[in-house]
């Protein structure tokens, strides 16, 4: 027999009760934004009401916040990108001695528990007696999203073939122009697609980003002062919810320039 | 291509130019060229600072003074071994394994479905579903388990509405995994770890599934294998790497959470808290220091474990 075209009933159901599992909570983000319960979670919702919105768009430290996520988020994926992508065209192909060692370091931020991360830059912006600031929390951030540029980068690479650059090469183009011309437009989407995903990566950290913050307030650290407040609970729904509907659109236009090249 | 056959500038005889022969005649130049900026910056911000780390968690702080004494010495790390210390640590390491294991016989079944059955269409509209959670907001998708496993939640209706509020409730009564409402229990934090590290499991087990080439199971099924035995003897142990490399972020972020445990949980501490807590308002940064070196140590194993199986190539 060959092996069968049709999932059996069982696969199919596991693999549908994980979907939901996944999307279900996001319901409940969107139900209860619109809540007119206002201490509590009870559910289902007594009423609903648009009132919270308005009561969030008048909340200046959740748009300074929002502000600074965003500032922080575009300077960590710039530096990123750069570093990102330099390491990916150094070992995309080539195999050298310490190679697998680089690859290691590069993965370590991810690999090792976020709290790990947090207080080791922690310890050394102290001991340095660098002032903690916005530029402190870009750093850490820039270092773990170096991992994931990285990533998507290589793939890319080495899914781009080498013929090309090679007849780039014979006809005469300086590496430099190989570069400019053949290996740039090549990975362009894939540079697109994954800043769009470091963005958001940098835009949602909260556990590096509570170890090297001042004063300063992010996004994720403003909602997670919120959730400690039953206060201004509707004001923490709408603006989880805000928050989703934000990060959707990059994951979605991200997917779809990757998706493209994949053909 | 459309790009490469763009019309390319004549070389002009420059000193870019010959930047770049000297750079294509010396090879492992280039190599340092590229790697010199990045490599620097990860030596320095993050291997310095894991050192800074590790140096740290062998000095001591004073209990009349407050003040940390930087002199080399282990009296932290006996501080470490202490019982309740020890406690924290099983607990956490076996939330992790519980938590990467229950994800690991969730994420399957999906990540099988998406890599054998899906059409192309179905697996870019599957794919877009793991990831859109993935990448939102991780403390959003904390709150709303908070709201859904509270005591007056959707949980606790659906269970009244079916009539089954008994079970419920003797659910909660078991003594160590139970507690006053889902949002207070081991029981609430073990689901929101599972369903938040979730993606990270479904993604590389798929990626690996995806490699395995279809003619290995055609031929698996030529050789007179049903679908069942070519499920075991084929494609499971080309999919293991996945799996691995997946358990290396659920078990990872498991390990250092803090967030979970303080939002949904009781009162008993997980190493990710005992950190926080150590450095901040207790400021014994020397003990919040030695505790990291746990889960680093743990990772450590992990991770070399996990390269001989081949997880880095699924990741």
């Amino acid at each position: 027999m060959r092996s069968s075209d049709h999932a059996s009933f069982g696969l199919k159901i596991s693999a549908g009760a994980a979907l939901i599992f996944l999307h279900f909570p996001i319901f409940i983000v969107v139900l209860y934004a619109f809540t007119t319960e206002e201490s509590s979670f009870r559910f289902p919702p007594p009423g609903l009401t648009l009132d919270w919105i308005g009561a969030l768009f008048e909340r200046a430290d959740f748009w300074r916040a929002l502000g600074l996520s965003i500032q922080t988020a575009a300077i960590a994926t710039f530096l990123a990108l750069i570093l990102g992508t330099l390491i990916a065209l150094a070992l995309a192909r080539a195999s050298f001695f310490g190679r697998d060692q680089i690859s290691l370091l590069v993965i370590l931020p991810i690999a090792l528990p976020g709290i790990v991360s947090g207080i080791a830059l922690r310890s050394a912006i102290s001991i340095l007696g660098i002032p903690f600031s916005t530029w402190t929390i870009i750093l850490g951030h820039a270092t773990f999203c170096i991992v994931t540029v990285y990533n998507n980068v290589v793939a890319r690479l080495r899914r781009t073939s080498q013929t090309q650059m090679e007849a780039s090469m014979d006809l005469g183009a300086s590496s430099f122009q190989t570069f400019r011309y053949i290996v740039l437009p090549n990975i362009a989407t894939a540079l697109l697609a994954v800043g769009m995903l470091s963005f958001a990566l940098s835009f949602d950290e909260v556990i590096v980003t509570t170890f090297t913050a001042g004063q300063q307030q992010t996004l994720p650290i403003w909602i997670y002062s919120q959730l400690l407040r039953p206060r201004d609970r509707p004001v923490t729904n709408v603006a989880a919810l805000f928050v989703v509907a934000v990060t959707f659109i990059p994951i979605i236009f991200a997917h779809y320039m990757t998706r493209e090249a994949h053909e | 291509m459309a790009a490469a056959s763009r019309e390319v500038p004549p070389p002009p005889p420059s000193r870019l130019r010959s930047i770049a022969a000297w750079f294509y005649r010396h090879p492992n130049w280039t190599l340092v060229a590229l790697l010199a900026v990045p490599m620097a910056w990860m030596l320095v911000v993050y291997v310095g600072s894991l050192s800074a780390l590790l140096a740290q968690s062998f000095f001591r702080l004073d209990d009349f003074s407050g003040r940390i004494i930087r002199e080399f010495g282990l009296s932290t790390y006996q501080q470490l071994f202490s019982a309740a210390n020890v406690d924290i640590v099983v607990r956490t390491t076996v939330m992790a394994a519980l938590v990467t294991v229950t994800c690991a016989l969730i994420a399957f079944p999906l990540a099988y479905y998406m890599a054998r059955y899906a059409s192309f269409r179905m697996k870019t509209i599957l794919y877009l579903a793991v990831l859109l959670p993935l990448w939102s907001s991780y403390l959003v998708r904390v709150y709303t388990w908070k709201i859904i496993l509270a005591q007056e939640g959707i949980v606790t209706w659906v269970f009244e509405t079916l009539g089954l509020k008994g079970v419920l409730d003797s659910i909660l009564d078991i003594p160590g995994i139970g507690g006053s409402s889902l949002s207070f229990s081991y029981i609430g934090m073990f689901l929101v770890f599972v369903y938040i590290w979730l993606p990270y499991m479904i993604l590389p087990i798929n990626t690996a599934l995806e490699r395995v080439p279809k003619s290995l199971m055609e031929a698996s099924a030529d050789l007179g294998a049903r679908p069942g035995y070519t499920f075991r003897r084929v494609i499971l142990p080309l999919a293991f790497p996945g799996v691995v490399a997946g358990s290396i972020f659920t078990f990872s972020l498991t390990l250092g959470d803090y967030i979970i445990p303080g939002v949904i949980g009781n009162s008993s501490f997980f190493i990710g808290q005992v950190v926080y807590a150590q450095q901040g308002t207790a400021g014994n940064i020397p003990l919040a220091a030695a505790f990291t070196v746990v889960p680093v140590l743990i990772m450590i194993v992990y991770l070399t474990v996990a390269r001989r199986l081949g997880a880095f190539d699924a990741l």
